[in-house]
Parts: C-alpha cells; sequence; structure tokens
C-alpha cells in the first residue's frame, strides 16, 4: 500500500462481503418459496424476501464501489485521501441507515414501515428495487455526495489520470440518475418511464464507466502494460456504452404505452449494446497477453478475466437474446428477464467488485498477493460461484422458453398459475445450483483465513 | 489497436458521442411525455385512482406481481387483470378481500391486507385505470397476461 487512507477500503469491503451473503442467503429462501409457495408464509413474505434481496445487491454493491474508489484514487492520484476521517464516518452512516431499512422490511409489515417513516409526505416507496423509505432515499444521497466530495477533493488536486476521471464521471452520474428516484408521480406511464432513469441509466450507462475503470486499473496493474494502450481501450469502450446504452434505454419502452418509435430506437440502439461488453473480453485478454511481468496474485487476473468473458454473456448475449421489441413482445415479465438479471449482475458488477477486492485486499494485509494455499481456495470459489451462477441461467431460461410457449404463444394459453406449476422441475435445479453458489461463497470468505506460505511482503 | 487510431481521437469519440446521444435522449424524453395523452388513460387518472397507486405502493404489490410487464415474476400480471376478471372491480375486490390469512398450504399465497371497503374500491380503480393503457400492440398477448 503506498498510500495509508488506502486502507479505509478494507472496512467498505468486509461490508460488502457481509451483505453479500445476507444477499444470497434471501434468494435460497425465495427459491424454496418458488418451489414450496407457503414457505416461511406470512412471517417472510415473497416481496419482503425479495427486497432484501435486491436492496442488499445493490447496497453491497455500492460498499464495494467506494471501497475500490478509496483504494484506488489515492494511489492513482499520489496522494492521501482528502479525508480519511469523512470516508469512515460516512461507512458507519451507511452501514447503519443500511442496516436499519433491512430490519424494517423483515420486523414490520411494509405498510406500517411507509407509515412510520411518513411516507406519504414525498411517497417513493413501493416500486421495484427503490423500495427503501424516503428517508433512507436521503440518507443515500448524503452519503454519495460526501463520498464524491472526498472522492473529487482527491482527484481534482492530485495526478489525474483517465481511469480516475472516467471513474469520477462514473460515480457523479451514478449519484445524479439516483435523484430519479425521488419522482414519483401519480401518472403511472411517467412513473415507470422515469424509473428506468434510475435503473437502465445506471447499469447500461454510468455503472459501466465504473467497471471499465475498476478493470482497467486492475489490468494496469497486474499485467504492467503501458498505461496509453489501456487508456485507448478505456475510451472506446465508454464510448460505445454510452452510445449504444443512452437511446437503449428505449428497449423498457416498448409496451408501457410510450411512443411506437421506440419500438425502432430500443431495438436498434440496444442490439448496439453488447458492444462494449464484448470489447472488454478483447481488452482483458489482449492485456493480458501482452503482460509484461507475471504477477504473484493470479486470483485477481482470474477474477479480472472473468469478469470480462461473464459480464459478455450475461449482458451482452442474455441482454442481446430478449432485446429486439418482437421477441420482448413474447418474453417481457418472464423468468427470461430473471435469467439475464441474474447473469448480468453477477458478471458485470459483482464480479468487477470481486476483482477489485482480490487484488486489493491482500496488499491491505500485507502482502503482494495471498499464499498459494489461500489462492487455491479463492480460486475454486471463483469457478463454484461462477459455474453455478451459469447454471442458474440456464435453468431459469428453460424455465422462461416453457413459461412463454404455455401461457403466451401456444394455442390454447395457460393461465399464470397453471402454468408456473409446470415450471416446477426448473425451479428446483435452480435451487441446487444456488446452493452450490452458497457453498462457493463459504469457500470465497473460508480463502481470506487459509494459512500458508507468503509470499513477497511489502 | 493500430497506432493510426489514437488516444486522443477515442476521447473525442467519448465526449461527443456521450454529449450528443445524451441530447438526443432528453429530445425524446420531451417528446415522449408531450404525446403521452394520447394513451396513458389520463381523462381517467382521478384522486381515487392516485390513492389507490399509493396503496399498491404501500404494500409494495409489486414485489410479487408484474405490471404492464415489469416488477416480479412471482405472481400473475395485473396490467390486464381487469379485463381477465371480466371487467368487474367487485371481482378483483372479492379476490383481494377473501385471501386466507395463513396462506393456502402448499401454494403461493397473497397476504391478507385487512383493506377498508374504501381502500379496496381505490385499489380496483387503479387496475382498471392501468388496463385502459393503450400499449403497442395491445400488449400482453393474451389476457393470460
Ligand atoms: C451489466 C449490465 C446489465 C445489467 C446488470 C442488467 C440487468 C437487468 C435487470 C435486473 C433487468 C430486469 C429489470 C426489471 O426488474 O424489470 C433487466 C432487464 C432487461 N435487460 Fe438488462 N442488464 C444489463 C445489460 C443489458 C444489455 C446490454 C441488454 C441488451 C443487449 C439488456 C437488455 C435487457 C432487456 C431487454 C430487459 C427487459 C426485459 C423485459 O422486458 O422483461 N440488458 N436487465
Ligand atoms: C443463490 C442464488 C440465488 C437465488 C436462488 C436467487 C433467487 C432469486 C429469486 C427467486 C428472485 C425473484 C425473481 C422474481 O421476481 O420472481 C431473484 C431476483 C433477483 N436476484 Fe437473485 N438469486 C440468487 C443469487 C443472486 C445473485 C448472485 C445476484 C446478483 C448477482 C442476484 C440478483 C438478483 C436480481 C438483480 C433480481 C431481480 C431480477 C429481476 O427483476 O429481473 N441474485 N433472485
Ligand atoms: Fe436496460
Amino acid at each position: 500500500m503506498k498510500y495509508e487512507s488506502q486502507g479505509v477500503a478494507k472496512l467498505y469491503f468486509i461490508a460488502a462481503i457481509g451483505l453479500f451473503v445476507g444477499q444470497i442467503l434471501f434468494g435460497v429462501i425465495m427459491g424454496v418459496q418458488y418451489i414450496s409457495g407457503d414457505f416461511l408464509f406470512p412471517e417472510i413474505p415473497f416481496n419482503v424476501a425479495r427486497m432484501v434481496h435486491t436492496n442488499l445487491l445493490i447496497v453491497w454493491l455500492l460498499f464495494g464501489f467506494m471501497g475500490s474508489a478509496y483504494y484506488l484514487v489515492p494511489e492513482e492520484s499520489e496522494r492521501e485521501l482528502f479525508s480519511p476521517f469523512l470516508a469512515k464516518l460516512m461507512f458507519w452512516v451507511f452501514l447503519v441507515a443500511g442496516a436499519l431499512t433491512i430490519l424494517g422490511y423483515l420486523l414490520v409489515p411494509y405498510a406500517t414501515l411507509a407509515e412510520i417513516t411518513m411516507n406519504d409526505l414525498l411517497p417513493t416507496m413501493g416500486r421495484e428495487f427503490l423500495e427503501q423509505p424516503t428517508i433512507t432515499k436521503i440518507g443515500i444521497v448524503i452519503v454519495a455526495l460526501s463520498f464524491l466530495f472526498n472522492i473529487g477533493m482527491t482527484i481534482l488536486t492530485g495526478r489525474k489520470t483517465v481511469i480516475t476521471l472516467v471513474l469520477l464521471t462514473g460515480l457523479a452520474g451514478l449519484a445524479v440518475f439516483f435523484l430519479f428516484s425521488f419522482y414519483n408521480p401519480d401518472n403511472l406511464i411517467l412513473d415507470k418511464y422515469f424509473w428506468w432513469f434510475v435503473v437502465h441509466l445506471w447499469v447500461e450507462g454510468v455503472w459501466e464507466l465504473i467497471m471499465a475503470s475498476l478493470l482497467a486499473y486492475v489490468l494496469i496493474k497486474v499485467t504492467g502494460v503501458d498505461r496509453e494502450v489501456i487508456e485507448k481501450w478505456l475510451y472506446i469502450i465508454i464510448a460505445m456504452a454510452l452510445i449504444s446504452g443512452l437511446v437503449g434505454t428505449g428497449h423498457h419502452f416498448f409496451w408501457i404505452g410510450t411512443p411506437d418509435y421506440w419500438q425502432w430506437l430500443g431495438s436498434i440502439f440496444s442490439a448496439l449494446e453488447p458492444i462494449p461488453f464484448f470489447m472488454m473480453t478483447l481488452f482483458a485478454f489482449n492485456v493480458v497477453n501482452k503482460r509484461r511481468r507475471d504477477h504473484p496474485n493470479k486470483a485477481a487476473v482470474l477474477w479480472a478475466l472473468g469478469t470480462a468473458v461473464m459480464a459478455f454473456l450475461g449482458a451482452g448475449v442474455w441482454g442481446f437474446l430478449h432485446t429486439l421489441a418482437p421477441v420482448n413482445y413474447y418474453t417481457h415479465g418472464t423468468q427470461i428477464t430473471a435469467a439475464h438479471g441474474h447473469m448480468a449482475f453477477y458478471g458485470a458488477y459483482v464480479m468487477v467488485v470481486l476483482t477489485m477486492i482480490s487484488y486489493s485486499m491482500p496488499i491491505m494485509r500485507g502482502h503482494k498477493a495471498s499464499n498459494e494455499r489461500a489462492q487455491v481456495f479463492e480460486m475454486w470459489s471463483f469457478w463454484l460461484m461462477t459455474v453455478s451462477m451459469v447454471f442458474i441461467t440456464l435453468f431459469l431460461t428453460g424455465a422462461g422458453i416453457l413459461q412463454v410457449y404455455l401461457q403466451r404463444y401456444s394455442e390454447a394459453p395457460l393461465g399464470f398459475m397453471v402454468t408456473q406449476d409446470k415450471l416446477a422441475i426448473f425451479y428446483i435445479m435452480r435451487e441446487v445450483a444456488g446452493l452450490v453458489f452458497l457453498a462457493g461463497l463459504i469457500v470465497y470468505i473460508l480463502s481470506f483465513f487459509v494459512k500458508g506460505k507468503e509470499v513477497e511482503v511489502i | 489497436m493500430r497506432e493510426t487510431f489514437t488516444k486522443g481521437m477515442a476521447r473525442n469519440i467519448y465526449y461527443g458521442g456521450g454529449v450528443f446521444f445524451f441530447l438526443v435522449l432528453i429530445g425524446l424524453t420531451v417528446d415522449t411525455v408531450v404525446s403521452l395523452p394520447k394513451t396513458d388513460n389520463s381523462e381517467n387518472l382521478t384522486e381515487q385512482v392516485a390513492a389507490g397507486k399509493r396503496l399498491w405502493e404501500r404494500n409494495d404489490c409489486i414485489g410479487c406481481h408484474t405490471l404492464l410487464g415489469e416488477g416480479a415474476y412471482f405472481a400473475p400480471e395485473l396490467g390486464n387483470v381487469y379485463t381477465r376478471f371480466g371487467e368487474s372491480t367487485e371481482a378483483i375486490k372479492g379476490f383481494i378481500k377473501s385471501r386466507p390469512k395463513n396462506g393456502i398450504p402448499n401454494r403461493r399465497s397473497m397476504p391478507q391486507f385487512n383493506f377498508t371497503d374504501e381502500e379496496l374500491e381505490a385499489l380496483a380503480q387503479f387496475l382498471k385505470y392501468s388496463d385502459g393503457i393503450k400499449t403497442a400492440r395491445d400488449w400482453p398477448p393474451n389476457i393470460q397476461g
């Protein structure tokens, strides 16, 4: 570690991993509910488990992004963090606010939570992914602004690199687009339309900037390839992300009462969205092949390459699968959507955060890389989680294709619930794969505690 | 990448492309918002419907159901439930009211929310309004949603 203040990242990463475990436990609970509908009913209804699962995902990814920025920015900017104290303070604020919100979901009925947090004053709750009480949303904004201030001051008063500037743009965009979560008009179409300004413009817009810059940073570090080459790739990747992804938002405006031209615009532009993800794959393999040194942290290299491949599969291939309007007419809001959502989130954002953790955590603990045995554990967890996620995606895709056929395509369409009964076998297999994923996550955590002959001390 | 394609060119494509398509998105957004009244059923967006939407949100119905194909995939699409239930708000209210408190053994069950009659009416009116939104190609493909 070149700068002492980089160490605050450790707190953020530990919290991220802890919340990741919570996310997966609730995923596994929902997996059971999909097989045996009354599991934990009425104590933990499906919708509660779902908001815990998805909100924990978002919160731990945010912890991961912030931790990554706190680690990366001082080193790139060649100075200490502007205010390590503020970074630590905001860590606790965010953790407590997040924990209280999740406890609120679990301990009182959602309607009661809405009441005690005075949702009526500024109603923002009860929309997918944005279930947080309004007061939590305000907390998120405060944390995000303090974070941006801290990172921004460090970057702007230090050495500016393409990586830090792209990262800063992505993080600022993240905060700005989140503001749309406060806009909740009575008009359902307007509500839905601007809801996507948070969700789509995050994952298929500004988050891609964050992802690409983190990946570029780790690749520079583990391969020693010239910065000029990497920066050129970075620019062209994020250029393609914005060129395709901004108007690509239209692939969500096919069937919600928005004008017909979105059928064309949404289909064409979103069909280009796989390009930046494909370029990330080319980029990662290219750079690793041209490496100037063999970094002892093999696990980090594996995560970096894995991210590039899985993001392309999940976002690029599985996204393209249902993004053209004539296909989406049948697949919209089915298990196909869930299949894509899982592999895309995992392949792009989960994996890029785990890549950063894999690279930086050993250094923060005083070694250039973890010992061999620990790395073997980590690589096992990589394969367990990644392969089981591929299977989760395949089983959900199977369920989705059958669902579309039975419920929407065949001559005599079946009702929703009747169709679901016929998909049981897929849901059972998905749950088995989910348990393997959980096992992989446990191995991942163990890898931090495995002792062995330590490599180079720094 | 070849040397003839410089970092400066890549940067310009990023800034130029990013700004340009952001402006395009804003333009299209303005046009969309302006032309919404043709499809958005706003003539039927009453106070009661708005109250129904708040109830829909306050109970996180979207955590199990889809509405116009967005939401969760655990329970049926509700953007056309008014049509599916024979265009009867009474049938919708009857269904919501009759959910057993402890669920139905072994089946996916909807909670009993203990709504008042007034609340039930507002929710049913909200679902009727949603069904009245004119979606392209009359999505969903059939009555099953
Ligand atoms: C890492 C990037 C991405 C992530 C994390 C992601 C995630 C998601 C998620 C979670 C949903 C479901 C939203 C909901 O609940 O309604 C979704 C929907 C969708 N995504 Fe992505 N996505 C990504 C990239 C892409 C790309 C590149 C494409 C196109 C090539 C794409 C096409 C779609 C489409 C068409 C839908 C709508 C599905 C429907 O109609 O039900 N996504 N995405
Ligand atoms: C142990 C494995 C997991 C299981 C069994 C599981 C299960 C589920 C279930 C049942 C749903 C709800 C689908 C519905 O609405 O009907 C869901 C939603 C979701 N999960 Fe997972 N999950 C798992 C792991 C993950 C992981 C690792 C991620 C992120 C990388 C993730 C991200 C999501 C997202 C984004 C949604 C919302 C999807 C959408 O709206 O399309 N899950 N999950
Ligand atoms: Fe999208």
